[in-house]
């Protein structure tokens, strides 16, 4: 990012921030920002990605996000991740956004992935953290596919790599955490319904199950936007646009 | 995919392959762009001479960074005078395009966050086009063209494409079909500028030398609003593509190649710039299908050079004023890639993944169940003549159903009107009769990407088709387990003769 982030008052100012309701089980998640931020939106929205400790300024996120984890391999598409049978969902509405949620990685072959991410007649999952291959997120611009992650409960995806399209919507929206991994490999050691810590003050995903450490690549060039919690609120904290109680 | 390396390894032949961070050698077609930023369009003369004009840096009176098209796009469009791979950068938008399916959300947000009485920044820039879920029963895609249409009317939207009576697309004269195809019919892509949509194929106006790439409800909440966007100036790989195209090849044969060879995730966050002899004798509309896939190989954007062909294409399409750029001889460009074009042979990408390659004829053995001819890839007027070419050669029926979607209510008057050369006047329509296709279909996505359950040709069983669409992803085109082998108009048309995976040469030559 070309700017530094400079303001940190900004970020209070944007109530949009505001995270979903707490998680159904209370295994799932715990995540600093969560327990910072104020639960005025219904649901929706850029929460976790704020993590408290941006408020102080240029400090990288230290969020921890704690779990099961659900593992796919490489180019997961965003066909796999919400088919376009639900694209007449529209993410802005909130009834339809939790629907969205229900619907998350119902794309993916059954055979090769028995266990669904959200289980029938469920409108969020147990997972509270993705393990993935390379290109993740391939294929269409549909924002529906963070956001049926982030609407069903996943906290963040770790891969080997992501599409364009699909990691800047998990920045712009700030739906799910999109984190790289150093090294390949780690979705061949990682099984699902194992219970992982993603740890970004260390970057590092500890898999408690297996007893096994990876590293995170630092979050790099979408560090300042993940960090104001969105492009909008970026672009107010940056004086591109108005703040949100002047507009 | 590492099913592509042993795939087509005749055709890797023709293929050279240098991967360096060169000083550009050939610099295909420089041409002097007009001084002023949208002055007149830029007449260019010498398309074919490669005018290497010598550029001392002191004739211009400062020091010009040397930049590649899409560098300079994007340095015009942030007012900054030179740009390098990797700036983050707020770029004025030149248009915006969204569509039913991403639009409602696009709307959604900007609502949210301008607030209910906002305006959009520019009334004119904004182009809505509903195509993806049209001819459904389905109450919320239904819902989702009102929304559409609610916006517009409170917006006074200029360019909306509305449809009404679902009952017959004829009746709505403002409706066109697939988004990416009306937006070149109907002139809204020009060299030189910045179009987003919220269509990950938007990288199909890339054809007329612009920057052209998908975004998602946010960011297209934030340019509604703003008119910017921040983007990120991404790297160039250079193809070169030389040689004269045979007659049993297409543009589809071309960008499956060059998929097969750099991988779904080969040009990841770069742009893919599209160069040499064979490339300045496509027409538009191929053009369009080589720009349209290269978000399949990651591509954020993909650009042809104008020319000629585009300024032709572009008159009577519009009355803005356009400025095309090109690559500067020293550009940097990431990677270089050659293909002699002549020693290709046709294509198909198996399933699940569209750099699965394989010749279409080590695929001969493919029992097929189906045949889709349609989408912004490969249903444009050009992709439905080289069908009816084929056909027309065969003189025989076709022995699987086989679809027909044109992209657009132009392109379905074309199929009706359009003389086929070499028929003695008979237009595609007849040709596709006479050979046992299914009737034209309304034109929209259709079963490009599945949709509702009762879309028009949509794979609700398992089953294996050939496509001429752009992505073979599992479930894409319906049902989970369906197989879906990308090929171009002619392999497809060939295809459906046969009912199993074809070389169209086993027609055409
Ligand atoms: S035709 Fe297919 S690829 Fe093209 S815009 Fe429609 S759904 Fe997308």
């Amino acid at each position: 990012m070309a700017a530094a982030p400079t303001a940190a008052a900004t970020v209070a100012s944007t109530a949009v921030l505001a995270p979903r309701p707490a998680p159904t089980s209370a295994f799932l998640r715990r995540t600093q920002a969560t327990s910072h931020r104020h639960p005025i939106l219904k649901c929706r929205r850029a929460g976790t990605l704020t993590p408290a400790a941006a408020a102080g300024g240029s400090s990288p996120s230290s969020a921890v996000f704690h779990g099961e984890v659900f593992v796919v391999g490489d180019n997961i598409d965003t066909d796999q991740i919400i088919p376009a049978e639900h694209l007449t969902l529209v993410p802005s509405k909130p009834d339809e956004y939790r629907k969205l949620g229900s619907f998350a990685f119902a794309g993916l072959p059954t055979a090769a992935y028995p266990t669904p991410f959200v289980d029938p007649g469920e409108e969020s999952t147990r997972y509270a953290v993705i393990v993935g291959g390379a290109n993740f997120g391939c294929g269409s611009s549909r924002e529906h596919a963070p956001v049926a992650l982030g609407a069903a409960g996943a906290r963040a995806v770790v891969a080997e790599s992501y599409a364009r399209i699909f990691f800047r919507n998990s920045v712009a929206t700030g739906e799910v955490y999109p984190l790289e991994l150093h090294d390949a490999g780690a979705w061949k050691e990682c099984k699902t319904g194992d219970v992982v810590t993603v740890d970004l003050g260390n970057s590092v995903l500890i898999n408690h199950t297996s007893g096994k450490e990876y590293k995170l690549k630092p979050i790099g060039d979408a560090g300042p936007v993940i960090e104001a919690g969105g492009i909008f609120a970026y672009a107010r904290k940056t004086g591109m646009i108005a703040s949100k109680a002047a507009a | 995919m590492s099913s592509s390396v042993s795939a087509a390894a005749k055709a890797s032949a023709a293929f050279a392959h240098k991967k360096e961070l060169a000083a550009a050698a050939p610099a295909p077609t420089q041409h002097r762009a007009g001084s002023g930023r949208r002055s007149k369009p830029c007449r260019v003369r010498a398309v074919a001479s490669p005018a290497r004009a010598p550029r001392a840096p002191a004739s211009t009176g400062s020091v010009k960074t040397a930049m590649t098209m899409t560098e300079k796009i994007l340095a015009r469009a942030s007012e900054r005078a030179g740009l390098e791979p990797g700036e983050n950068v707020w770029v004025d938008v030149d248009v915006l395009m969204t569509h039913d399916v991403c639009g409602p959300g696009t709307i959604g947000i900007f609502k949210k966050e301008f607030g209910e009485d906002a305006k959009v920044w520019d009334r004119e820039k904004v182009v809505i086009i509903p195509d993806h879920y049209i001819f459904t029963n389905d109450e919320r895609a239904n819902r989702n063209v009102d929304i559409l249409r609610d916006f517009c009317m409170e917006q006074n939207i200029k360019y909306f494409y509305d449809i009404k009576d679902l009952s017959n697309f004829k009746a709505n004269p403002d409706y066109k079909g697939v988004c990416h195809v009306a937006l070149a019919q109907e002139g809204h892509c020009r060299p030189g500028e910045v179009l987003l949509g919220t269509d990950s194929h938007t990288c199909n106006a890339g054809a007329f030398g612009q920057f052209a790439t998908g975004i998602g409800n946010t960011d297209a909440g934030f340019v509604l609003g703003t008119g910017k966007a921040l983007l990120k100036v991404p790297p160039t790989i250079r193809f070169v593509l030389d040689g004269e195209m045979p007659p049993y090849l297409l543009a589809k044969d071309l960008i499956l190649q060059i998929i097969g060879e750099i991988s779904v995730s080969g040009a990841t966050y770069k742009s893919m710039e599209f160069v040499g002899s064979t490339i300045e004798s496509l027409n538009m509309e191929e053009r369009m299908t080589l720009c349209n896939m290269v978000v399949e190989a990651g591509g954020k954007n993909g650009v042809v050079p104008a020319d000629e062909t585009t300024f032709k294409y572009l008159e009577g399409k519009t009355s803005v004023d356009y400025e095309p750029v090109y690559s500067d001889a020293q550009a940097r460009f990431f990677s270089d890639y050659r293909f002699d074009v002549s020693k290709l042979e046709p294509v198909v990408a198996k399933p699940h993944s569209p750099d699965n390659r394989a010749l279409a004829r080590e695929c001969k053995d493919v029992k097929i169940d189906r045949v889709y001819i349609g989408s912004c890839t490969g249903g444009k007027t050009e992709d439905f003549l080289a069908a009816a070419k084929v056909f027309l050669a065969s003189g025989k029926k076709v022995k699987v159903p086989t679809f027909l979607v044109p992209a657009t209510q132009k392109v379905w008057m074309d199929l009706y009107s359009l003389p086929v050369p070499g028929s003695g006047g008979k237009t595609c329509s007849q040709i596709f009769e006479e050979a046992g296709c299914d009737t034209p279909a309304s034109p929209s996505c259709g079963a490009c990407l599945g949709g509702p359950r009762d879309t028009y040709a949509r794979m609700n069983e398992p089953m294996v088709c050939v496509s001429t669409t752009n992505r073979n992803f599992p479930g894409r085109m319906g049902h989970k387990e369906g197989q879906i082998y990308l090929a171009s108009p002619y392999t497809a048309a060939a295809s459906a003769l046969t009912g199993y995976v074809t070389d169209p040469r086993d027609f055409l030559m």
